[in-house]
């Protein structure tokens, strides 16, 4: 029990810090949302100097980052100077389209990497191993931005899926199973971007953990009790190997937020990651803070996550955490 | 054995990738600037030895296109008047490697200007761009990791030697930095940064906020190399010989730290290149004219140009032999200092 709520304690430190960081990046800032107004003749000095007044934009950093803390207890996380509204519902229909995709994507990388290790591991060295491998390999070797990008140029090409967007024009009218069609048709190419950009760090994980437990001893003794290949492998190697697979799978939950934001970019999907940029190039302050705040609270939620994983999966962990 | 000369090969197969794009002046055909207003978009063209009737020639030739009439990206192929193509030719001139000036091309064609990589919306040679603009990634991604690498030794040293209060500080900042996702503390940094700067300024800019994401990791092992190394006998020797502080870091230590720092920078190079292109695609890099694989990129956001215009996609595919020589080279660097660690500690290990 020590053991978890020293990790809590260490994930509520990380985001203050983080907070408190993106702050002072934010204070070094040269200029801001109302600057543009400035250059703007029929707009007074008086009035963007009234406006910095009611976003608080004049006052010091101490009281604004005091002022947002007030905000975040609330639930409201600031306020967007661009859409005129509190940040948090703002990422929240953004934050529920992103993990529409990611969830999905994470879910179907983990379903397709755990076999395909497992069997790769299976037969360590020979051929279909040694196919396996060089795939991965091939596709580590392209980064995600060329892999969406060379994607989308197929879609578009080819016709075969639609090429931005969440739903198509006219969503409302479509009876619910060709609702479904529809946005599983849109969802398809990003997901498959994230996939093939997640998998293969994923199966070769896999693959090494599960094929270090095959040659220890204790493996070795099950096999020659007779034990069929399919309960060696995935009741007994992989409850073995489970550790590194478990972290690995904390951090993929992590990414949830954070790890599509490129993808989303390229394929126009309506998520957070279209939202920062534009917050971005806008200099929309609190969204950004928000965003960046929002993908935080899942990294380190999903670090915790993997903890509490582990400590219920491995016995080593709780007997060496709960003593003393 | 086979060990060092994997290492060798790939360093080898690195810097030769890297010469190419350094001498970008010599392997591209024209200036990445110059302009053909004539050919927008035109299409990568063929090289030939077989000409329409069927004769084979020695010298290598392309045929001209020219826009058909009434289109403004339709071309027709000119069979009537074949252009030779030259190697080692004359042509306009650059400066290489920045200083050398110099006329000479690789290859190039007179009269008519040829594009094997096609052109872009303003009839500018994809090759001569992708070509300049690895310069600019590979720099970025360079300079970047070197920023990167001197902050997290600094820090990382600084921790790992004084240890107490302040190691225990830097550390937690170091956790901080490893928990953010990159590309948001990129993006982050670069939020809070000017939005319109100079070509120059804006290079130096990503440079700088790719160089200063990523000193988390190296400070980390940096960190763990001086908590063992400062304890070696070696060490202590000289401290008792009354070396200061400063000289026992650069001098004992530092070299100590050599084999994670460049198996990082193998690690972070290829990242960062990746950083520079994927700012610079987003518009929040480097700018036109100046061209860069992130910017040339970007033209794809538009729906018509990935429509039609396929080989605007080339300058993507350039990083990928890049990315495979730096995964290569970092895992074999990983390899090499792995087993020299255990030969090391077997051989002469103080325990």
């Amino acid at each position: 029990m020590r053991y978890l709520l020293r990790r809590t304690l260490h994930a509520i430190f990380l985001l203050f810090g983080v907070s408190l960081l993106t702050f002072l990046f934010s204070a070094l800032t040269p200029g801001n949302y109302f600057d543009e107004m400035r250059l703007n003749p029929q707009i007074s000095p008086e009035a963007v100097a009234a406006l910095h007044a009611q976003y608080q934009l004049d006052r010091p950093l101490p009281v604004r980052y005091a002022h947002w803390l007030n905000a975040v207890a609330h639930g409201e996380l600031g306020f967007s100077f661009a859409y005129n509204s509190p940040v948090a519902p703002l990422l929240w229909v953004r934050a529920r389209n992103t993990l529409l995709l990611t969830v999905t994507a994470t879910l179907l990388a983990w379903l397709l990497a755990l076999p395909l290790g497992i069997w790769s591991a299976a037969k360590f060295g020979r051929a279909a191993d040694r196919v396996l491998s060089w795939t991965t390999a091939t596709l580590l070797v392209v980064p995600d931005l060329v892999l969406a990008l060379g994607l989308l140029i197929l879609a578009v090409r080819t016709g075969w899926f639609p090429t931005g967007g969440l739903v198509s024009a006219g969503f409302d009218e479509l009876s619910p199973v060709h609702k479904l069609r529809d946005l599983a048709s849109h969802m398809t190419l990003p997901v498959l971007a994230l996939v093939l950009a997640a998998m293969p760090m994923l199966v070769r994980h896999v693959r090494a953990s599960v094929a270090e437990v095959l040659d220890t001893p204790f493996l070795r003794a099950a096999r020659s009790h007779g034990l069929s290949n399919r309960k060696l492998l995935y009741g007994y190697a992989l409850r073995a190997a489970a550790n590194p697979l478990i972290s690995l799978f904390g951090f993929s939950v992590g990414t949830l937020l954070s790890g599509s934001l490129l993808v989303e970019v390229i394929m126009s999907w309506p998520g957070l990651g279209p939202l920062l940029l534009e917050a971005i190039l806008a200099r929309d302050l609190y969204v950004v803070i928000g965003g960046v705040l929002l993908s935080m609270i899942f990294l380190v939620g999903g670090n915790l996550f993997a903890d509490v994983l582990l400590y219920w999966a491995d016995p080593r962990i709780r007997t060496a955490a709960s003593p003393k | 054995m086979t060990r060092p000369r994997k290492l060798t090969k790939w360093v080898v197969i690195l810097v030769v990738l890297h010469g190419i794009v350094a001498a970008a002046g010599f392997f591209a055909p024209y200036d990445p600037v110059q302009q053909d207003r004539e050919r927008p978009y035109l299409p990568p063209m063929r090289i030939h030895v077989m000409d329409a009737h069927g004769h084979f020639h020695v010298r290598p030739f392309f045929y001209p296109l020219r826009l058909r009439d009434g289109s403004f990206d339709q071309y027709e192929k000119d069979t009537a008047s074949a252009v030779p193509l030259h190697i080692f030719t004359s042509g306009g001139a650059y400066r290489l490697l920045g200083f050398l000036p110099s006329h000479l091309h690789l290859f190039g064609a007179a009269g008519t200007r040829i594009y094997l990589l096609g052109s872009d919306a303003y009839g500018r040679d994809q090759l001569s761009r992708i070509l300049y603009g690895g310069q600019v990634s590979l720099l970025a991604g360079l300079l970047g990791a070197a920023v990167t690498l001197s902050l997290g030794a600094l820090i990382g040293m600084a921790a790992g030697y004084y240890g107490g209060w302040r190691d225990e500080l830097l550390m937690r900042l170091a956790e901080l930095f490893l928990a953010l996702p990159w590309l948001y503390l990129l993006f982050a940094l670069r939020a809070f940064l000017p939005l319109t700067v100079s070509p120059l300024g804006a290079f130096l800019l990503v440079v700088v906020v790719i160089g200063m994401v990523g000193w988390a990791r190296p400070a980390r092992l940096v960190r763990g190399v001086v908590l063992s190394v400062k304890e070696r006998d070696f060490v202590r020797a000289a401290r008792g010989f009354g070396a200061s502080d400063i000289y026992l870091l650069r001098r004992h230590i530092l070299p100590e730290t050599a084999s994670v720092l460049l198996t990082q920078a193998a690690i972070l190079v290829p990242q960062f290149i990746l950083a520079e292109m994927t700012l610079s695609f987003l518009g929040l890099g480097v700018p036109e004219p100046m061209s860069s694989w992130g910017n040339l990129l970007a033209t794809l956001q538009q729906y018509n140009v990935l429509a039609s215009y396929w080989w605007m996609y080339l300058p993507a595919l350039a990083i990928v032999p890049f990315f495979l020589g730096y995964l290569r080279l970092a895992s074999a660097l990983q390899e090499h200092f792995g087993t020299y660690k255990i030969d090391e500690k077997s051989g002469w290990s103080p325990t």
